[in-house]
């Protein structure tokens, strides 16, 4: 995974509308990226969804929630729908995997991407970084407001 | 909503909601959720004390706010009515997941001797949202992901999975 300290890559992708997204639109706001292995993977234990229910106090704390994924926009469309979602999914479809991999966060063997969680700050710096150990140990929400704890006491 | 960083899950306290003797398996549940309706119906006949905490997911499940409003509308009437009728409400709710509009709702909360007219003001009332906002919140620090979370003793724990094998 990339080290904290380290200027975060720039990319954009697409989100579930097909829309352009770049890191680039957040300049002067914290971003956290949510990397997760694929939507619709799991019934009833949905790190996403929980992320959804404490949306407003995240984006309260000046945090932007991206979630990313090797699946597709129109994938994304469906999932996000499907769970109420109301921050960005965006689809690091093609080139597959390219902006995962450029975080440290791309399974290149099985073709998707890790569970991992990376704090961006509003100069565009990595400062936090959260992998889970295995795929099936998911990041609760708690982790999320640990690390902007962390970053504003650092 | 106050802050959600990391905690340890709270201990068992006097108004939470308990049912039964034994070892304590704290059980954070979303009264609309499949998953949490099959542990119940599991867990209801182990050997232990069986404390609710209300996790309720809306954006997956729409109704459930509205389910643990009403199930913390009828623990409100506890000193008055019949012993149990919060887990019995419960109970009923995962047991016919169906069933769960308004109308359901009130034939539940009649059959248990309840004060409709109270329980209808009640689930609208911030005192209720506020206690069920309160188990939510500390499942989020305690890392809840998913429903149903149980825990025992602080720790994840999962009363239901079979024994390795001896021998």
């Amino acid at each position: 995974m990339i080290e904290p300290g380290t200027k975060a890559p720039g990319f954009t992708l697409y989100n579930q509308d097909g829309e352009e997204v770049s890191l680039s639109d957040f300049a002067g706001r914290k971003v956290m990226l949510v990397f997760y292995p694929a939507d619709f993977s799991d019934v009833c234990t949905d790190q996403l969804s929980v992320y959804q229910e404490v949306l407003g106090e995240i984006e309260r704390k000046g945090v932007q929630l991206l979630g990313v994924s090797v699946d597709s926009a129109a994938t994304h469309r469906a999932f996000r729908e499907k769970l109420g979602l109301e921050f960005p999914l965006l689809a690091d479809f093609h080139p597959k995997g390219e902006m995962s991999a450029a975080y440290g966060a791309y399974l290149d063997s099985i073709g998707i991407t890790n569970r991992s969680l990376v704090l961006i700050d509003e100069q565009g710096v990595v400062q936090w970084v959260h992998e889970s150990p295995t795929l099936n140990d998911i990041p609760g929400a708690n982790l999320i407001f640990d690390a902007l704890e962390e970053v504003d006491a650092g | 909503m106050s802050e959600l960083s990391s905690a340890a899950v709270p201990p068992v306290g006097t108004d939470d909601h308990g049912r039964g003797t034994g070892i304590e398996l704290v059980v954070y549940a979303d009264l609309g959720c499949p998953h949490c309706a099959v542990v119940w119906e599991q867990i209801k006949s182990l050997d232990a004390r069986i404390i609710f905490r209300h996790f309720p997911v809306s954006n997956k499940h729409p109704r459930s706010p509205a389910l643990h409003a009403a199930a913390e509308a009828v623990a409100a009437q506890e000193a008055t009515a019949p012993k149990g009728a919060f887990f019995e409400f419960v109970d009923s709710l995962f047991a016919d997941r169906g069933r769960v509009d308004d109308p359901h709702l009130w034939e539940r909360v009649e059959r248990l001797g309840l004060d409709l007219e109270r329980f209808e003001a009640d689930r609208r009332s911030e005192p209720v949202a506020k206690r069920v906002q309160r188990d939510f919140q500390s499942g989020i620090r305690a890392g809840v992901v998913g429903t149903p979370a149980l825990f025992r003793d602080g720790q994840p724990a999962n009363p239901l999975k079979a024994p390795p094998a001896q021998g």
